[in-house]
């Protein structure tokens, strides 16, 4: 079946773009469900404040509202921009950017309901302590979106950039794979990142005078949960802009697409785990003020620990572009 | 089965809609379902405040549902338009 180049663009180009926005879709809507539960609850248990808990509620939907908002513009952008049709590698980049736009949505959304949802129960809680819980929750909000936005730079890089002599065979390949290295990876990295958020915002309205050191803790957790993403994101330039040789056979293609699944997927695991760990770590900090520096050490620790798996991914990765 | 190029590209804009309309309505339903649950939980615990939690409860499913309008807007798009 002979597939003229026009054609096989265009087809890329709405299966990404319907692939892109169905998924990125599902985060966002699962983590503003939570926040709104979160909301109703604390209205129940202090009618008062209610009105400052739907300031909150709103604020922190549309925080996590911001990546289906990435994905809704990367899906426009596949569905109507006109697209080059020089060569088919345009196919594998399109398809690329849609899953790698809806995937790379997904962790970041759900992740940012946490901390909303968090924020809404805490200041149910603690009426007085409302102004300083938003804004830690728009602080750990905003964190958890880099890996959307991370994803959303790829994605745009795919659809925009183009080099017209790169070989077909195997770069497709390589595009197909750095669109999936930073999708998949974004995944854990957002997860996680909501969790460590959504506790401190928990662990505020438990323990006000533990504000500096939960914060504190917060960003350092979330840092190291964002690692996996940014790996991907490396492994991901690494496909787009490395040059690799002509080849025809089916084996030096999937290795730039292993490469990428490979980071993809490695990244999912240690994102949240290094998430949940920070979870722990900020929800002891709050009740434990005097542990501050013995529970960051641990955390830190486990996190190191748990990101063992996600450097061996990056290492295999390396391996499947420049070794084999 | 003789397969033209124009009907190729109708042919994956319509497997486009339909995976964006799918999978996107995964979201708004998990999201607001929690909603619901937690918002008829806090009405058992506070029956007085039925009214404002009610009212909170559709806004909170509202902004939820934006997702899913955003993908059924792609997949119409995807339909009708491209």
């Amino acid at each position: 079946m002979d597939i003229e180049l026009n054609t096989a663009v265009m087809m890329a180009a709405y299966a990404g773009g319907g692939i892109c926005i169905g998924i990125g879709a599902i985060g966002a809507a699962i983590g503003e469900g939570y926040a709104a539960s979160q909301a109703t609850a604390g209205m129940s248990r202090n009618p008062a404040i209610s009105s400052d808990i739907f300031k909150t509620m709103l604020v922190g939907q549309a925080i996590s509202e911001s990546s289906s908002i990435f994905t809704l513009v990367v899906s426009l952008v596949l569905l109507f921009t006109h697209h080059s049709t020089q060569s088919f590698l345009t196919v594998a980049a399109l398809l690329g950017a849609g899953l790698c736009m809806g995937f790379g949505a997904l962790g970041s959304g759900i992740g940012a309901g946490y901390p909303a949802a968090a924020a809404c129960a805490g200041i149910a809680r603690q009426p007085a302590m409302a102004g300083r819980i938003t804004t830690n929750m728009i602080i750990g909000s905003a964190v958890c979106q880099t890996p959307a936005i991370f994803a959303m730079v790829v994605s745009l890089m795919l659809v925009f950039l183009r080099s017209p002599s790169a070989p077909v065979s195997p770069t497709w390949a390589a595009l197909l794979g750095a669109g999936l290295s930073v999708g998949l990876a974004a995944i854990g990295s957002g997860y996680g990142g909501g969790l460590a958020a959504g506790a401190s915002c928990e662990g505020l309205a438990r323990n006000p005078s533990s504000t500096g050191s939960v914060t504190t803790t917060m960003l350092v957790g979330q840092a190291v949960a964002q690692t996996p993403a940014i790996f991907g994101l490396l492994i991901s330039f690494i496909l787009m802009f490395k040059v690799f040789p002509a080849s025809s056979s089916l084996s030096a293609a999937m290795a730039p697409l292993a490469a990428g699944l490979c980071m993809g997927f490695g990244g999912i695991g240690p994102g949240i785990g290094n998430g949940s760990a920070a979870e722990g770590a900020v929800r002891a900090v709050a009740r434990n003020l005097e542990a501050a520096t013995d529970l960051m050490r641990i955390m830190l620790v486990g996190q190191a620990v748990s990101q063992s798996t996600a450097i061996y991914a990056m290492v295999v990765s390396l391996v499947l572009i420049f070794v084999v | 089965m003789a397969i033209e190029g124009a009907d190729l590209v109708k042919a994956a804009a319509y497997l486009g809609a339909g995976i964006a309309m799918g999978l996107g309505a995964i979201g708004p339903g998990v999201g607001e379902g929690i909603t619901a649950a937690k918002a008829c939980e806090a009405i058992g615990h506070n029956p007085r405040e039925a009214g404002l939690i009610t009212r909170t409860m559709l806004v909170g499913q509202a902004v939820a549902e934006s997702t899913g309008i955003y993908s059924l807007v792609i997949a119409l798009l995807l339909l009708f338009v491209v």
